[in-house]
């Protein structure tokens, strides 16, 4: 029985170790060293790098930005996504091309919606080209140059690209609840709004805290969009850099791994710390805690 | 009593839909417009010209081209691309489907010692998105020389894929009745021959879900690929598509028909896979 457990599990379990658990590990020792990446790391210089990151104005910006976004997309995220999982649970024609059609925008991938996006935002670009049409020319804008505005573009294409996902987890949550207390409510005559109001969405509540967690983590994470419209530099002056792309752009892209490695640390921990306070805080009302898992 | 309780609902949802039903087709179809115009925007574009766009940004092809679509279907830069993301992404899946389902059968139906570890273990990588790891992963992957391969990306795609795996299909197989086993048991199948016969049949609905997740994630994967990829003859089709858009830059009809060729098989498989995705996000959210 030994054996087939070690037959069984043995293959995932190297897998696993080398390319996710071995690398993390990696990291934490590499951050210690000023290392261009070749040959074995020998300069040793202790705590340095995590003292040039913390002193960095640059990462400074970055991080608020990842808590724009984390906040952002709580906030706009949310009620976009209730509102259109309410819709799509009411009977109507043509429910199912509407649901196909809504998630569009979360099913092409980030290289996809950044080139769209790009093109379409640029100054001379389709939606400023909109917009004189319908007689709006005074809102013509750099959406992507202007750091006073590029934030809010990027804020307004997260929430293009992921609403559909935060809407698909809250129609799950919608269709577990019972539909004996809406007709309960309707019999007393509430309307459809303050059933919404006082029975839908307190019953949401698990689901909504849920979702949260997830796009908390991901906005924390933010790459691979940032990094398609605005490249790796231009991201910090136009005032949309995260973590993540200030992590490749001066680990990877500049060649300093120690350097790059000890960014991935900082990043993780940042994550590590609000994981474990969010689910210490917030999930654990909800017994169930899926994420937390009773297991993990 | 089936007749009777749909016109009792009906008539519910009827009372309850405080807003007219128009109101809630305009609200949907501006939904949808909005949803869906970067899309048409860039697929009407390929079959303009760059004066047309440059012209006036926003209007229908006059007259329609079809050049830009046919130049890149008759080249061989998206076929090649297209062929990579498959390998990548059929890999992947493949690798996460098998690698997965042995681990979490093990799990599962083994009563051995340090099982809940090895569960935690796998659960744990849930911490480690590919984004925190992706410098050393990239030095890994380099060291044992798997630089410009397609195994370079398949390998670590199947490794941060699996704790969602196991944690999606371990309940699954635990579900499978005792019985079941025991009847495989006494019909002389040993463990292994119960997993082929009985155990894959029976999760085959998990087993999609979790192939479904992980063939999505590659395929639209842009990270690992950037960084491990150097060779255009290996790029994947996220990475072709920038490559190309960044290379014409100024050709912008040429860059939004190669942008709207590349969209074309998420968006098949999605609305023939839609319930499974669907089901699939929400079944790895409730755990």
């Amino acid at each position: 029985m030994t054996a087939e457990v070690a037959l069984l599990s043995l293959p995932a379990l190297v897998v696993f170790s080398t390319f996710v658990i071995l690398p993390v590990l990696m990291a934490a020792y590499y951050g210690f060293f000023r290392w261009k990446g070749y040959g074995p790391p020998v300069d040793f210089v202790g705590l340095r790098n995590y003292q040039v990151i913390l002193g960095d104005p640059t990462f400074h910006a970055a991080l608020w930005h990842n808590l724009i976004i984390v906040v952002m997309s709580l906030v706009l995220q949310a009620p976009v996504a209730i509102g259109v999982a309410l819709l799509l649970n009411r009977k109507m024609r043509g429910r199912s091309i509407i649901r196909v059609l809504i998630f569009v925008p979360y099913v092409i991938s980030e290289v996809i919606a950044g080139i769209g996006w790009g093109l379409m935002l640029q100054t001379n670009g389709a939606v400023n080209g909109l917009l004189e049409k319908i007689g709006l020319s005074g809102f013509k804008a750099d959406w992507l140059s202007d750091p006073d505005l590029a934030i809010w573009t990027l804020m307004i294409i997260i929430t293009w690209k992921y609403f559909g996902f935060a809407t698909i987890i809250m129609l799950s949550g919608l269709q577990g609840i019972p539909d004996e207390l809406h007709e309960a409510a309707a019999i007393d005559r509430a309307s459809y709004w303050q059933i919404q109001w006082h029975i839908t969405l307190p019953l949401l509540g698990p689901t909504i805290r849920i979702w949260s967690f997830l796009s908390i983590i991901g906005a924390l994470q933010l790459f691979d969009l940032v990094f398609i419209i605005w490249g790796q530099y231009v991201a910090h002056t136009a005032g949309t850099s995260t973590m993540a792309t200030y992590m490749v752009a001066e680990g990877r892209m500049a060649g300093n791994f120690g350097y790059g490695n000890a960014v991935a640390v900082v990043l993780f921990l940042i994550s590590l710390v609000v994981a474990l306070s969010y689910q210490r805080f917030v999930l654990r009302r909800d017994t169930e805690g899926a994420l937390t898992g009773g297991n993990g | 009593m089936t007749a009777s309780a749909t016109t009792t609902k009906n008539r519910v949802s009827h009372a309850s839909g405080g807003w007219g039903s128009p109101w809630v087709y305009l609200v949907a179809f501006l939904l949808i417009g909005l949803c869906i115009a970067p899309a048409i925007y860039i697929i009407l574009g390929g079959f303009r010209t760059n004066s047309q766009i440059i012209m006036d940004p926003v209007a229908l092809p006059d007259p329609w081209v079809v050049s830009n679509y046919i130049d890149i279907i008759l080249g061989n830069l998206f076929w090649r691309e297209l062929w990579n993301s498959l390998v990548c992404a059929v890999g992947t899946t493949v690798g996460v489907v098998v690698l997965g389902l042995m681990a979490s059968y093990a799990i599962a139906r083994y009563p051995f010692f340090g099982r809940e570890a090895m569960f935690a273990y796998f659960s744990a990588g849930l911490m480690f998105p590919m984004t925190v790891a992706i410098t050393p992963l990239y030095i890994m992957v380099r060291d044992l020389g798997l630089m410009n391969s397609h195994a370079g990306i398949i390998l670590p795609q199947i490794a941060f894929a699996l704790p969602m795996t196991v944690i999606i299909l371990v309940p699954f197989l635990r579900a499978i009745p005792k019985e079941l086993e025991e009847a495989a048991f006494v019909d002389g199948a040993g463990r292994l021959g119960f997993f082929v016969r009985m155990v894959l049949p029976l999760s085959a609905s998990g087993v999609v879900t979790v192939g479904v997740l992980s063939f999505v994630a590659s395929w639209n994967s842009y990270m690992l690929p950037l960084f491990i990829l150097n060779e255009e003859a290996l790029y994947t089709l996220p990475l072709g598509v920038q490559a190309f858009a960044s290379q014409w830059s100024v050709d912008t009809a040429r860059v939004l028909a190669f942008v709207s060729l590349s969209m074309i098989p998420a968006l098949v498989f999605f609305s023939t896979m839609e319930k499974r995705i669907v089901g699939g996000l929400t079944g790895a959210v409730k755990g």
